[in-house]
Parts: structure tokens; C-alpha cells; sequence
């Protein structure tokens, strides 16, 4: 392949009108547009690099160089790493949310500080507070507008069960939406609304923490029923 | 004149044309072009980002002219109330402290209050310093979400992480005091749960230190600041006389020119021993009340400042083992300490029979407790009097007749917290 | 506060005055430092006239008790507010669950003028209680949905709630799973 090298002449006027700037061309980087040669490292295996690799030395040089996945993994990567949450607070949890999005528990610095007003612009309903029979069906009206992928946190221990409150006027969420992570806490502390979050975030990358169990070295506390 | 002149003034003179008084939509026509007025009912439904809750409001619009509003509320009904009565005296606390979400040691005070009364029973000096400290605290952390979200409104994005970032530190401090950040349980019929660990005293000081300063900051970034002056200045005044009679107390009331202050008029729990200033507003516009809120929190910095350089010694709460749970270390050898611990937890104290009305100054305005008891180990009713369930009928009156982004800085500045409105 | 002799001063007036009566005055109480005058429903609007008229302007709070299982079983309490003098005293009104009825002290009448902080809160009382308040400008439910049924705050009313899931109990959650 040849490359002209050719001194260019740049077109941008200086202070004084003196018109262009001479570049001497040789030290620009030259773009290589051959692929092959790029892959056969010619230009960065150094001058005593052989000419070209072929075959399995070839192969292997190509699988260090080139990330490949499928597309599913690609695009969930992108999802969870950046979930759109709707701006809802009903309650205190709505204060810890807040302090989440802070300056010390940063949501931002994972991507998530993107709070829309808007369901239709939202992925991640995070429900913070009491439901109240009055605003369940609301909820839901919010949750159905919302486009998918979606998905909903649950956040604290009025939404999550009844928490403090197993009165007449509330109702936990799971009555009426699905709910993938719930948090809990009177209200959960940023941190732990934080691990709420990162636990959906692997769900969404197809890596749930399942096996807790395993984990937490946890075999033999299952609760064993007569007659079960 | 040219043309552009003449349009000009053509469109300045329909502009001009639009007054704020009620106008009958009727009879309004635009003689160029075909359209008449019609009043426009908006949702400003209980999913909204400048509503500070799950508020709902009805407004009636004639143009960009607020015609009326209607509160609809209930979105956050919780039955505090009705939960209350159905749990022990101290173990109704933590119920009633979820009130107001943002002021909860005043929730705590005002319900605390009403039984000492109830019982009679005295509350020790250093608790009662240990309350105001941990109340003014609470104080200044409500007006900076206050500030952080009402900045929000107005577009003023950056305000809301520096708010959040000083409220970080008085969370710390709660934290270090009772071991949780919001709805600590830390005041408890009689005195304050535990006494403050070592340390306490030093790190609130260096926070009453760096608070005065950095409100400097927020007074300097808001109140040179164009769009916010021109949004809050001269914008939904409301005489003191209206606020009166609608019963609206607080900042609000003060903004208005009345120095009605429940911890000046009728001080509890100590608050005579500290002198502090109660700021007042002239006009009881938007701006007034938030010049009122950003003044109080430099007097409540004295008076925490005040309280740490008096703390007394003495017992964090009273030594009647008949209300208050003895100390752990008296139960391995005294055999009455642990006849009163097992009474104390399994089935509370008794009340004898009686109604009592308490009220203390929230950040919001009279916070007030009704219990009454029918001589056993529960309330039989307990009504909360919340600040914002009052104010909030203050807002048609206000917000009537003026545009609709007024309306906005209103609601703001009105501080509405729906968890008390709605309890 | 007005001290005890104050409240029976005060009581005597209002039973002298000649719109109210002597039997309009069910009772005084001094209380913890409180002062609390019963008052008969039907002289509600006038004794806060007068009350009004003493000194004591603002209304602080209006709220709802249930006596049960005393009857007249349904009280509603006025708290009033002397500001120049920091005073207060409550009247309380007590009417019966068979006729839930009280005139609303809220609009402007023959007998004055009325309280308009007394708005909300006498719907509350009429949402968790039941007494429903003659003349007031919006008698309806506030906090609870409008098609409610029943009083929640009545001591005879359930508290309700949500049955606690545990394991064994796991199948019984009427759980939405994805």
C-alpha cells in the first residue's frame, strides 16, 4: 500500500493574515484502513515482527484483542446501567431517596441520578412510602404507563409488607403490581436502598444472586414441617 | 413608526389587556380572532414532581390566571391515629413519630408532652436540653429539604445538593445520639432513651460551626439571583388577618408580620433559657416566607450553641420506675427493678383517666398532641393537630388570582408535608 | 390558661348572656392546668361567639373523640386561642350515634361570623366519625376514598390489616410474582 505523504497546507487564517500554517505530514498518525495488516500486528509487534501470522497464532492473537458477546448481554448491560427511576415518593422513604441521590450516597456515579417525571420516560418505579387505598389504583395507573422494560422496587417496610401500619388504610404492593426487589428498613438507610438497587441491576444482567444459601454457608435452616 | 413598531405595540397592548382580576369569561371576546375564554379544570394530580407529596389539586384556569383551586388529599392516609390506640403509651411513639415525615422528634415531643402531662411526671433538666438540642436540629434539617425542594421548583437545581449535604451531617448526628437517622424512638415518656455517647458534643459543635456559613452561601446564591426574586418578590400575599382566621400559624404567620412563636409565648421543655430571636416578614409575600424560614435556621444554630455550652448533669430521664424502664445493670440485683421492667414492657404504664391538649412549635407551626386516656395501658384517642392539614387551606386564598407558576412558588413556600395532612 | 376561678367566671357569663342560656353549660372541667367547658350542640355557634368576643379568636383545632361505649358517644372538641394573652380553653360538644348532627361552625351566619380554619377539619371529623355538620360549604369525605363505607376512627370500627406471612403461611400471600 502506498501512502502519499505531502506537506498540507492548512486552511485556518492566523492573527496577523499571514494565511496558512505549514504541517509537515510525517509526524501525523496515518490512518492504516487495512484490517488485516492491523490484525497480523505489523504495526505494533515492533519492526522484527513477522510479516504476517496465519492460522492458530492468528486466531488466538484476535480472541485477546476482540471483546465478543451476544446481543441480549450487550443490551442488558446497557439497561441496567442505566435505569431511568420515576421521581415518586409518597413518604419518609421519599427523604432517604433523596439523601440516596445526595452528595455522599451518590446515585449518579452508577448512572441512575436520571430521575423523570414522566412514566412514559421511566424504567424503574421505586415505591417509597405507604400505600394507601386511595393511591393504589394511581400506583397502578403509573405503573401500567410506564413503557417496557420496566421494573419496580419496593422500598421500605410499608410498601414491602405492612410495616408499622397493619391498619384499614394501607396496602402492600404486591396486592397490586409486581414487585422484582423489595428493601427493607423504616426507611432503609441510602446504603441500603443502594444494595436494593445493584441487586436488580445484576437481575437485569441475567446474574441474580440466587443461591444465597450456598453462599452464606446456610444448609440445614429450613424450616421442616410435620406432615409438610 | 414602522411595522414592526406597530406590532409591537399591538401585542403590547393585548398583553396589557390581560388583567389579574376575574373577568367573565363570557363576555371576553378577541375581536381578531375567533376564540373565547373558557375556564380550564386542571389535575395537578397526586404524581407530580412539584408537588411536594402526593398532593392533588383542582385547578380552575382562565389562561395562565389561577381561578380556583381545590385540595383533594388522602393519598397518604395512614390511620396513625387508629394504630395509636391500639398499642401501649411508649410503643405508640414510633407510630406517631411517622406523622410528619420530616419533623419527627417534634411529632415524638408533642405526643410526649401530652402524657407527661397526663401522668404528672417531670422531666429531668439535661433531658429537657437534650429535647431542644435534638428539636432544633430537626428544625434546621426540615428547612433544608424545605429549601432544597423549593429551590428545586423554582429551577434552581444545585441548591437541593447542598441541602442534602449539610442534612448529611445532622443525620450523623442522630445517628450518634440514638442510633438511627430518621424516626429514632429517642424521645420517650419521661426524658431521652439513652444519654449522648462521648464525642457528641464536640461533633455538634463543629457543625454549628460550618452551618451558619454555608447558609451564608445559599443566602448569597438565592437571593442575588434574578429569577428567583422576581418569582417570590410581591408574588401571593396574604394579610395576617385572613391567615388568623383561616388558622395559620408557623413561618407563615410570621411572614405576615406576626410574631406568634409557641416557644416565646408558652415555652416548654426549657426554651426560656435560651435567647433567640423570632425573625418576622413585613409584606407576607413568597419572599417574606422564605426569608423567615432561612432566618430561623441561623436562631436555632444559637440555640443548640446555647444548649451544648449549658447541658447540666443529671439523669437523661426521670426516675420514676414506674414509667421509665430501669437501667440494665440494676436488674441483676435488685429484685423490684426487674418487677418493673417485666410490668414496664409487657404491659406499659397506666395513664390515669383524663383529655389534654399539648401544643409546641414545629417548623410548620402549632404542632399539638390530643390524648386522651380512660385510665388503662392505652390511649383511647390520640389526634394529632398537624400544621400543614390547617395551612393547606390557605393556598386557594393565596394562590387565587395570580398565574399558575406563582401557584407553584406558593405551594413551595407554604411547605406542605402530606404525611401530616393526610396521618 | 385560665385558672379555675377564670373558667367559672367565665362559665357563669356565658350561662347569663341571653342567646345562650343557663342550660347550654353542661359542666366545667380544670384539668392539668386546662380549662374545658361543655357546651349543648345547639348553642355551639354562640358560646364561640362569645368566646370570640372575650378574647379568644383563633381556633386552633377541631377534632373528634368517640365515648364509646358512653353514651352521648360522639364528642367533637373547639379548641380556642387567646393570643394577646396566651390563653386557652376548649369546648367540648358531645352528640348522640343515633342522630350524628351538629351545626358547622365554619360559614358566616345570622348569629356572626364563622371560623373558616374549621373547614377541613370538620371533614375529617364527618370522614372518621360520622357527624355530619349542617351549613358547612363541602360536606364529604377528605381522607379516605369517596365511596368509603363505615367511620374509621369509631372504637367499634376493625383496625384491619394484613395478615403476617410467614413460611408456614407462605401459600395464603396474595403475592403478584413476575
Amino acid at each position: 500500500m502506498e501512502i502519499k505523504r505531502e506537506t498540507v497546507r492548512s486552511s485556518a487564517p492566523t492573527g496577523q493574515g499571514q494565511g496558512g500554517v505549514e504541517i509537515d505530514s510525517s509526524g501525523l498518525r496515518v490512518n492504516k484502513h487495512d484490517a488485516k495488516e492491523l490484525l497480523r500486528g505489523a504495526e505494533l509487534l515492533g519492526p522484527t515482527a513477522p510479516a504476517s501470522m496465519d492460522g492458530e497464532e492468528l486466531e488466538r492473537y484476535v480472541h485477546e484483542r476482540v471483546l465478543t458477546t451476544t446481543l441480549e448481554k450487550a443490551v442488558s448491560w446497557g439497561r441496567s446501567n442505566s435505569f431511568f427511576p420515576l421521581a415518586f415518593g409518597l413518604a419518609c422513604c421519599a427523604m432517604e431517596q433523596f439523601q440516596t441521590a445526595g452528595p455522599r450516597m451518590d446515585i449518579a456515579r452508577f448512572g441512575f441520578e436520571a430521575f423523570r417525571a414522566s412514566p412514559r420516560q421511566a424504567d424503574l418505579i421505586i415505591l417509597a412510602g405507604r400505600v394507601s387505598i386511595k393511591m393504589a389504583p394511581i400506583i397502578r395507573r403509573l405503573y401500567d404507563q410506564m413503557l417496557e422494560p420496566k421494573w419496580a422496587i419496593s422500598m421500605g417496610a410499608c410498601c414491602s409488607s405492612m410495616g408499622v401500619f397493619n391498619n384499614y388504610a394501607l396496602v402492600p404492593a404486591d396486592k397490586f403490581m409486581p414487585i422484582d426487589v423489595h428493601v427493607p428498613g423504616c426507611p432503609p438507610r441510602p446504603e441500603g436502598l443502594m444494595h436494593g438497587i445493584l441487586k436488580l441491576r445484576k437481575m437485569v444482567q441475567d446474574d441474580p444472586d440466587a443461591g444465597w444459601r450456598e453462599r452464606y454457608d446456610a444448609r440445614g435452616t429450613e424450616e421442616i414441617l410435620p406432615g409438610a | 413608526m414602522t411595522v414592526a413598531d406597530q406590532q409591537m405595540s399591538e401585542y403590547r397592548r393585548r398583553e396589557q389587556s390581560i388583567t389579574l382580576s376575574q373577568v367573565d369569561p363570557e363576555g371576553h371576546r378577541q375581536s381578531d380572532e375567533d376564540t373565547h375564554e373558557e375556564l380550564l379544570t386542571l389535575n395537578f394530580g397526586p404524581h407530580h414532581p412539584a408537588t411536594h407529596g402526593v398532593l392533588r389539586l383542582l385547578v380552575t384556569l382562565q389562561g395562565e390566571v389561577v381561578r380556583s383551586i381545590k385540595p383533594v388529599i388522602g393519598y397518604v392516609h395512614t390511620g396513625i391515629e387508629k394504630t395509636a390506640e391500639d398499642k401501649a403509651y411508649w410503643k405508640a411513639i414510633p407510630v406517631v413519630e411517622r406523622m410528619d415525615y420530616l419533623s419527627y422528634y417534634f411529632n415524638a415531643m408533642a405526643y410526649v408532652g401530652a402524657v407527661e402531662t397526663l401522668l404528672e411526671v417531670e422531666v429531668p433538666k439535661r433531658a429537657q436540653y437534650l429535647r431542644v438540642i435534638h428539636l432544633e436540629l430537626n428544625r434546621i434539617a426540615s428547612h433544608l429539604i424545605w429549601l432544597g425542594t423549593s429551590a428545586l421548583d423554582l429551577g434552581a437545581v444545585s441548591i437541593f445538593l447542598y441541602c442534602l449535604r449539610e442534612r448529611e451531617l445532622i443525620l450523623d448526628l442522630f445517628e450518634m445520639s440514638s442510633g438511627a437517622r430518621m424516626h429514632t424512638r429517642y424521645f420517650q415518656v419521661g426524658g431521652v432513651m439513652e444519654d449522648i455517647p462521648v464525642g457528641f458534643v464536640e461533633k455538634a459543635r463543629e457543625f454549628t460551626k460550618v452551618m451558619p456559613a454555608r447558609a451564608d452561601q445559599y443566602g448569597a446564591i438565592l437571593n442575588s439571583n434574578q429569577i428567583v426574586l422576581q418569582r417570590l418578590r410581591g408574588t401571593c400575599p396574604l394579610d395576617a388577618e385572613t391567615l388568623l382566621s383561616l388558622g395559620v400559624t408557623g413561618p407563615l404567620l410570621r411572614a405576615a408580620g406576626n410574631p406568634w412563636d409557641l416557644r416565646k409565648a408558652a415555652p416548654y421543655s426549657s426554651y426560656d433559657d435560651f435567647d433567640f430571636k423570632i425573625p418576622v416578614g413585613t409584606v407576607g409575600d413568597n419572599y417574606d416566607r422564605f426569608a423567615v424560614r432561612v432566618a430561623e435556621i441561623y436562631e436555632s444554630v444559637k440555640i443548640i450553641d446555647q444548649a451544648l455550652d449549658g447541658l447540666p448533669e443529671g439523669p437523661h430521664i426521670t426516675t420514676d420506675r414506674k414509667i421509665a424502664l430501669p437501667p440494665r445493670h440494676e436488674l441483676a440485683t435488685s429484685m423490684e427493678a426487674l418487677i418493673h421492667h417485666f410490668k414496664l414492657v409487657t404491659e406499659g404504664f397506666r395513664v390515669p383517666p383524663g383529655e389534654i391538649y399539648y401544643p409546641i412549635e414545629s417548623p410548620r407551626g402549632e404542632l399539638a398532641c390530643f390524648v386522651r386516656s380512660d385510665g388503662s395501658s392505652k390511649p383511647a384517642r390520640v389526634h394529632m393537630r398537624d400544621p400543614s392539614f390547617v395551612n393547606l387551606q390557605a393556598l386557594s386564598h393565596m394562590a387565587e388570582g395570580s398565574y399558575i407558576a406563582d401557584m407553584i412558588a406558593t405551594l413551595a413556600m407554604l411547605d406542605p408535608i402530606l404525611g401530616g395532612i393526610d396521618r | 390558661m385560665p385558672d379555675a376561678t377564670g373558667l367559672e367566671l367565665l362559665a357563669k357569663e356565658l350561662r347569663e348572656s341571653e342567646g345562650i342560656g343557663a342550660e347550654a353549660i353542661l359542666g366545667t372541667l380544670y384539668f392539668r392546668g386546662h380549662a374545658t367547658l361543655e357546651v349543648q350542640p345547639q348553642h355551639i355557634r354562640a358560646v364561640l361567639a362569645l368566646l370570640r368576643e372575650r378574647g379568644y379568636a383563633s381556633m386552633m383545632s377541631v377534632h373528634g373523640v368517640d365515648y364509646y361505649p358512653h353514651e352521648p358517644r360522639l364528642g367533637v372538641h373547639y379548641e380556642l386561642l387567646d393570643m394577646s394573652k396566651v390563653d386557652r380553653v376548649t369546648v367540648t360538644v358531645r352528640v348522640p350515634t343515633e342522630a350524628p348532627e351538629l351545626d358547622s361552625v365554619t360559614p358566616d351566619g345570622e348569629d356572626g361570623k364563622g371560623w373558616p380554619t374549621a373547614d377541613h377539619q370538620e371533614r375529617e371529623i364527618y370522614d372518621m366519625f360520622g357527624v355530619a355538620f349542617h351549613g358547612h360549604p363541602d360536606m364529604r369525605r377528605i381522607l379516605m376514598p369517596e365511596d368509603y363505607e363505615g367511620h374509621p376512627q369509631r372504637r367499634d370500627f376493625p383496625v384491619g390489616g394484613e395478615p403476617v406471612i410467614f413460611t408456614h403461611n407462605e401459600h395464603e400471600s396474595s403475592g403478584v410474582t413476575r
